[in-house]
């Protein structure tokens, strides 16, 4: 005879197997009443022919029919063979790797060496869509991936959000994922980025600036994306963007945000801009490289908790892996009513990256080694180009100016920022926006000021000086 | 009954169980197409660990996410497709499966859809299409027809439906097949050879929502929005036999390429 179980605490009463079932085996016992419904009961289960009809249309996988014509289903897992290796990053922790690209001196792009820098990191995932100022470190990849040995993917995506999306798809893949847009294109990424950063998804952004809002300026310098790419996407979590400001930083500083997204599992912002992306001089390219490649689970192990940077599983590897956006607990299931574990999420993912400052967080000052300053710059990017210059300029007019440069923009270099403006009666901001950084700057040396031009043209060091010799009057 | 047929027994070492019953409400399609999926893996021997599958944002992208025991990716509204390339370019070896609501894979994400057909990715893409945003309270959508009741069409929806496997088959999908998960036996067959399919295979799975669809057009009974499709679908058989105003209002089913 035909045993039929129905699973009370799955079944929910929606009466569906009762109804096709063609031999009307099953009924509703309108005698009792559990789970706040009248449950099913197999009334006549010697009539049953094991069709599996009630079975088949069960939304909740609540009924379970057993009988002679079930013989020979599989039972158990039928698949015991070892899992083929996933292609995750090897080995795991600090390496070092010889340079893709032969040691030695080049002339390159800014564009190109990020490209460079990225290869050297080992990305071998890169998804993209055209923009200007952006889109020479596209075609350098796709050109290098060509001929490069090892698997490397590369992708042209339909736009911007494919784009992210597709990276951090990558990455939980095994890859070392990049894309690299401008301003218009971070804007579209931005739901995705809070995607990357609460998954805790290594992935490597680059923002070459242009001048905006909107289309704006497209081949036209601009540091306007300061703020947005720390606080665009919604919600409270930390990230790391840095900024070079030179060809031989667009190499050395991608290689960074990739080490630091693989050390810290968070979205890394390469803030560079049309000045240097398009900026051609000289670099030297090392013989080797210091990588870092994610840390993978040892036996069982939360990906999403448990430690300040959980070790991050690959798919593939068997670990059935859930991966959610929701908040969710440290083996990744969703707890959308938690209190608790949302406040432990939110508050892990910004202490993962604030705990470890010494490690992310790095600042270069300039003619700055007198015991008192007259003036203090600060500046980013392109524009710190200028403001040395301009700080050269000032000495020779006899003035003592020194130059404060933050190469990790987020976290902002607070620490290292206040320990030299207290040189310094004066604090001048310069950039090509109107006073972002400044705000970040004020926060930490109030009576600060800016500079801050926003016509489409790289801040010249005579500007800035003019600038300058006005606050010093 | 064949010897490889899978049961609810047999399906049980795909699922986490700590996590029944779903979330669903009571009657939903999405629960049946929950089993079909698993069946069809299930009869196929695929492993459970080689098998990823993607989901987006709706009552459809719960159907993996956390229910089945493999490496799951519940990413953001509209975008699974875009996340599956990338795992799936990256990793060839990995069994790729997305699934989204109609809302999700026609509407906010219809873009990454055809372009991904477009690339004939090896993928699966099954459209766990209720005709309706569950999730958010049963709003009109790309696929919801003329005259529907929703939230946002009050008066009835004016405007005309996506044919989703017309659209996926015009932009190079290489499998397409539409069924409802009333059609059961076939859906699961089709989702079989959707899954040994090698390029873009795209499953349209007509799907009851008894909750924010039947309510407020006369189906509140799951067993009366399920039993619907008896007579609203024609097999593609048939429908090619029969005259145009026959055909009128139906929805064909069956494997279109
Ligand atoms: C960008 C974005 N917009 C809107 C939403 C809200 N939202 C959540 S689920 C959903 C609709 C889901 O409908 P569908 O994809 O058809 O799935 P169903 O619930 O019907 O299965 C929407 C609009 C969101 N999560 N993200
Ligand atoms: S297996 Fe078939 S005959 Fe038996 S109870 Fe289910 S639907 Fe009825
Ligand atoms: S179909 Fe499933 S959930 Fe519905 S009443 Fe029957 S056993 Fe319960
Ligand atoms: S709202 Fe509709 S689609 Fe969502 S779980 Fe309920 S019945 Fe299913
Ligand atoms: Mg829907």
């Amino acid at each position: 005879m035909p045993e039929i179980a129905i699973n009370r605490d799955w079944c929910k009463g929606c009466y569906i197997c009762v109804n096709v079932c063609p031999r009307h085996v099953l009924e509703i016992d309108q005698e009792s009443f559990d789970h706040g419904f009248h449950p099913v009961v197999a009334a006549r289960p010697d009539d049953c022919t094991v069709c599996r009809q009630c079975e088949l249309l069960c939304p909740d996988l609540a009924i379970s029919v057993s009988g002679e014509e079930a013989a020979g289903a599989p039972a158990g897992e039928a698949h015991v063979e070892p899992l083929a290796p996933a292609p995750r990053p090897l080995p795991q922790g600090w390496a070092t790797a010889p340079s893709p690209l032969p040691a030695g001196r080049y002339f390159l792009q800014g564009d190109e060496a990020c490209a460079e820098g990225a290869i050297a990191a080992g990305c071998n995932y890169y998804a993209g869509y055209p923009i200007t100022p952006a889109s020479e470190i596209m075609e350098r990849i796709c050109a290098r991936f060509a001929v490069l040995l090892g698997k490397r993917v590369f992708v042209q995506m339909e736009d911007e959000i494919a784009s992210i999306a597709s990276c951090v798809g990558a990455a939980w893949a095994g890859a070392k994922a990049m894309t690299a847009t401008s301003g218009p294109g971070i804007s579209l990424m931005l739901e995705n980025l809070g995607y990357a950063i609460i998954t805790e998804t290594p992935v490597v952004i680059v923002d070459v600036q242009r001048a905006g809002p909107s289309t704006g300026q497209a081949t036209r310098p601009g540091q306007g994306d300061f703020m947005q790419v720390r606080w665009g996407a919604h919600g409270d979590y930390e990230l790391i963007a840095l900024s070079p400001w030179s060809v031989a930083e667009m190499y050395t500083e991608t290689i960074r945000a990739f080490n630091l997204a693989e050390r810290f599992r968070v979205p890394v912002i390469l803030l560079a801009d049309e000045g240097v992306g398009h900026l051609r001089e000289n670099l030297t390219i090392p013989p080797e490289v210091r990588i870092f490649n994610r840390i993978g689970p040892s036996d069982r192990e939360p990906p999403f908790g448990g430690r300040p940077v959980p070790p991050m599983p690959v798919f593939g590897e068997g670990h059935r892996v859930l991966v959610t956006g929701s908040t969710h607990d440290e083996w990744g299931y969703r707890r959308t009513s938690s209190a608790r574990v949302q406040a432990e999420l939110t508050a892990r993912l910004c202490t993962k990256i604030t705990d470890s400052m010494d490690e992310i967080v790095e600042s270069e000052t300039y003619l700055c080694d007198d015991d008192r300053l007259d003036l203090l710059l600060v500046s980013f990017g392109f524009t710190a180009r200028s403001a040395l210059g301009a700080a050269r300029m000032a000495r020779e007019a006899g003035y003592r100016v020194g130059l404060f440069r933050p190469r990790t923009v987020w976290p902002f270099p607070a620490e290292a920022l206040r320990a030299v403006a207290a040189k310094s009666a004066r604090v001048l901001v310069a950039e090509m926006n109107r006073g972002q950084m400044l705000r970040e700057v004020q926060r930490v040396v109030p009576n600060a000021r800016g500079f801050g031009k926003t016509d489409g043209e790289v801040i010249a060091p005579d500007e800035i000086w003019d600038a300058a010799k006005e606050y010093l009057r | 009954m064949t010897a490889n047929t899978a049961t609810t027994a047999s399906i049980q070492k795909c699922i986490r169980p700590e996590v029944f019953p779903s979330t669903m409400c009571p009657g939903c399609g999405h629960g049946i197409l929950m089993g079909a999926i698993l069946r069809a893996v299930d009869e196929l021997g695929l492993d459970m660990r080689r098998m990823l599958f993607v989901s987006g944002i709706g009552c459809a992208g719960w159907i993996p996410s956390p229910h089945f025991a493999a490496d799951t990716l519940h990413t953001t509204h509209g975008r699974p497709v875009a996340f599956a390339t990338g795992a799936a370019l990256f990793n060839p070896g990995l069994n790729v499966v997305v699934i989204g609501g109609d809302g999700d894979i026609a509407a906010i994400g219809g873009n990454h859809l055809i372009h991904a057909a477009r690339r004939d990715l090896d993928m699966t893409v099954i459209c766990a299409n209720n005709q309706i945003y569950g999730m958010t309270g049963g709003q009109v959508t790309p696929t919801t027809d003329i005259g529907t009741i929703t939230a946002t069409t009050p008066q009835g929806n004016e405007e005309p439906p996506f044919d989703l496997c017309k659209l996926v088959e015009g932009a190079g999908a290489s499998f397409v097949a539409r069924y409802s998960v009333y059609h059961i036996r076939p859906l699961i067959r089709t989702l079989k050879e959707a899954f040994q399919h090698r390029g873009f295979a795209f499953v349209e799975v007509l799907s009851p929502c008894p909750t924010q669809w039947g309510r407020r057009n006369q189906f509140a009974d799951p067993v009366a929005l399920l039993e619907r499709y008896k007579t609203l679908c024609v097999p593609k058989d048939r429908a090619e036999k029969i005259s145009a105003e026959e055909l009128a209002g139906k929805v064909v089913v069956g494997r279109f390429r």
